[in-house]
């Protein structure tokens, strides 16, 4: 089928007024927010750290320089390799990987239980209990994380009450609370793929392979799980991306010496008005999470088709 | 593979909340039999087949299979294989893998449970078929995966809920054949659902006609559909003309009625009406279409009806006469096609009769409601 006559059908099955509407809110959606952006930022990210009336000058020309800056550090400086932000890099990467896993390990069960278990109006109920956090904003949900997790949080009064503890634990520092804050951010979007997918398993499965004397890890390895795939990789995909670009929760919960990537990024951005090396930093932390994802879907053997369910 | 074992149900009751589903079932299913439940849509029929199964337990009563009581015995742990009314084949899992689930379950290795699922896809003719996916098959054949898959765990009793209800007429009937011959093969035990009663009357030794909860009647097939011990059994298994009235006089096994509309017509009490009905009673009294024939003379008797040709249908081996007796009576008759033209009598007026002893008189009752 060629353009044209695709184009027709498109405007013969939403109408003319309707059909134009869906192309430019979506022509303008994706031109214009998403992909200018980005392609600025990735210009940006290949020009020298000029003062403003050098901008369009004869020094303004491409360069390699920032992504070499993340790679090797500054010239002359003692190791050859940009320790420092490659470090903070890796760990901010491994500890997105780490809430993902935390989040899929705990929403799983409450998506299959949402999905399948029950099925009445407590379900409605339990999603609205979910839903309702989230209508306090960000910043604030991650100060109450810090008030709760803090020296004299709830949580270490609790303890010392109890007596498990002599000192209260420093729940900052060891990233504890930065970690269940990324975690607790993005429960939803790991819950609902899932709970959306496993909704529509047909529940005679499940009881057929128990008819057949399936244990009930076998019902989930072989049944749930398989059918729940495109869900589980959806919301995976979702909390990991957005863990490692998280600025806000790192920025209150995070312990003093650990550094989230996305903060190096903002301190280029902002502190350092080195606009380039920030958007090549942000270019590769992209880059990278998109890589991961995409071999981890292959690794999964989940279709990008899939994704969309 | 296993020979069939017996199952029993003792006094069972299953309720949900105050809604009572199934009433009092005693039911006993030999082994190595074709039992079929047979009643209308909401019956409880599914709702017998899951505590058969495992998946309810009755509120009251014992499942007993193969001797053994099965109360708190899981459905994974029960000798029973379940087909589903939807089938609930496995759609990620090959056609194979499908069959065999219930050995990867044991934990058989690959290359035994592959040659186990070749040898059940040669039983019901797919052989070389098992790699391909079941959205990939037609609705007879995945109904024959499901068997097969069902059959693979070597069950002593096989539940079927409605399996041939998504089939059309001709894959249907085919389909009720095959059944029969897989279960007369294999000899184990049977317990077969259905609405459709040609479904339970072809395939069953025994059939239970159900009624919003409660069972009742218990026979093989031929006595359901000759000797039905209620009026709800008389009306749902197959057509019947009802006539309503009063029993006025009974003579041995046969009962003269004076029905509300038709006169005096004389019938015979089955056995499971003798001694329950008496003189004066409340009865309803059945012919059947095809008992009913055009009088060789029209003298007044009391096996004769007298009525109005509204309509004729044409079945092939059969004429559907549909007419209008005194008062509005409408009744059906069925006259085999002896191949002569026939002039259609619509609108004349015939005698009727039928031979008393195919004509069965019940204490009046609930009828099945179309
Ligand atoms: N889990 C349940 N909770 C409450 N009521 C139920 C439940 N399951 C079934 N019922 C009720 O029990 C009755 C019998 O249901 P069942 O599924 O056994 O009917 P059925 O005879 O199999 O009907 P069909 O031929 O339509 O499949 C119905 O009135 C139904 O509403
Ligand atoms: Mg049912």
């Amino acid at each position: 089928m060629n353009i044209s006559a695709a184009f027709k059908r498109f405007f013969n099955r939403n109408g003319l007024g309707l059909g134009s509407f869906l192309l430019i809110a979506v022509g303008f959606w994706l031109i214009v927010l998403i992909i200018l952006p980005q392609l600025s930022m990735l210009d940006f990210s290949f020009r020298h750290h000029l003062p403003p009336p050098e901008m369009g000058g004869p020094k303004d020309t491409y360069t390699l320089e920032h992504y070499k800056y993340l790679a090797l550090g500054a010239q002359g400086a003692d190791q050859s390799y940009n320790v420092v932000d490659l470090g903070v890099f890796v760990r901010t990467l491994v500890a997105a990987f780490f809430v993902t896993i935390f989040d899929l390990l705990l929403c799983y069960p409450l998506a299959y239980y949402l999905g399948q278990a029950s099925g009445s109006g407590y379900t409605r109920i339990l999603v609205l209990f979910l839903i309702i956090p989230y209508w306090v904003n960000e910043i604030l949900r991650a100060f109450a994380f810090r008030i709760i997790f803090g020296d004299s949080g709830v949580i270490n009064e609790l303890l010392l009450a109890m007596g498990l503890v002599d000192n209260p634990v420093d729940f900052i520092r060891d990233n504890v609370a930065l970690y269940s804050g990324l975690g607790y951010a993005y429960i939803l979007l790991m819950i609902f793929p899932m709970y959306n997918v496993i909704e529509s398993l047909d529940r005679n499965q499940i009881e057929a392979a128990r008819d057949m004397g399936a244990p009930w890890w076998r019902i989930h390895w072989r049944i749930v799980i398989p059918y729940a795939k495109p869900g589980i990789s959806s919301g995976c995909t979702m909390v990991f991306m957005l863990s490692a670009g998280a600025l806000a929760a790192p920025q209150i919960l995070g312990g003093p010496s650990s550094l989230w990537f996305t903060q190096i990024i903002y301190q280029w951005f902002n502190q350092g008005g080195n606009w380039p090396r920030g958007a090549a930093y942000a270019i590769v932390l992209l880059s990278v999470c998109i890589l991961i994802v995409l071999s981890a879907m292959r690794l999964f053997k989940v279709r990008m088709g899939d994704i969309g369910k | 593979m296993s020979r069939g074992v017996g199952v029993s149900l003792q006094d069972v009751w299953i309720k949900f909340g105050d809604f009572v589903a199934v009433r009092e079932a005693n039911v006993d299913i030999q082994g190595g039999a074709f039992f079929s439940f047979l009643g209308p849509s909401g019956c409880g029929k599914t709702t017998i087949l899951r505590s058969v199964s495992g998946f309810l337990d009755p509120s009251q009563g014992k499942i007993i299979i193969g001797g053994n009581d099965m109360a708190g015995i899981g459905p994974n742990k029960r000798p029973t294989a379940l087909i589903f009314q939807n089938l609930a084949l496995f759609p990620l899992m090959k056609v194979w893998e499908n069959i065999a689930f219930s050995l990867e379950v044991k934990g058989v290795g690959t290359a035994a449970r592959r040659k186990r699922a070749d040898e059940l896809l040669d039983m019901i003719a797919l052989t070389g078929q098992g790699d391909k996916l079941p959205s990939e098959l037609s609705g007879g054949q995945k109904q024959r995966v499901a068997i097969a898959r069902a059959l693979c765990a070597e069950p002593d009793v096989l539940l079927l809920d409605e399996p041939l209800s998504a089939l059309d007429l001709k894959l249907r009937q085919h389909m009720r054949t095959e059944l029969r011959e897989i279960q007369q093969r294999v000899g184990i035990t049977f317990i077969y659902i259905t609405h459709d009663q040609s479904e339970a009357l072809t395939m069953s030794d025994h059939v239970a006609v159900m009624k919003a909860g409660v069972i009742d009647q218990i026979s093989d097939g031929q006595t359901i559909y000759d000797d039905p011990s209620t009026p709800f059994v008389a009306s749902f298994v197959g057509e019947n003309n009802v006539f309503r009235g009063k029993v006025k006089s009974i003579d041995g096994d046969k009962a003269l009625i004076s029905t509300n509309r038709s006169g005096d017509l004389l019938s015979r009490i089955p056995l499971s009406a003798k001694g329950t009905l008496g003189v004066g009673d409340d009865a309803m009294m059945f012919i059947r279409p095809e008992a009913l024939s055009i009088a060789k003379d029209d003298a007044a008797a009391n096996n004769h009806v007298t009525a109005l040709v509204l309509n004729e249908e044409f079945e092939g081996q059969t004429f559907n006469v549909f007419l209008e007796g005194d008062g509005g009576k409408e009744m059906k008759m069925s006259l085999v096609n002896q191949g002569k033209a026939r002039e259609s009598a619509k609108g004349s007026s015939l005698t009727l009769e039928y031979a008393p002893d195919q004509a069965i008189v019940l204490p009046a009752g609930e009828l099945a409601s179309e």
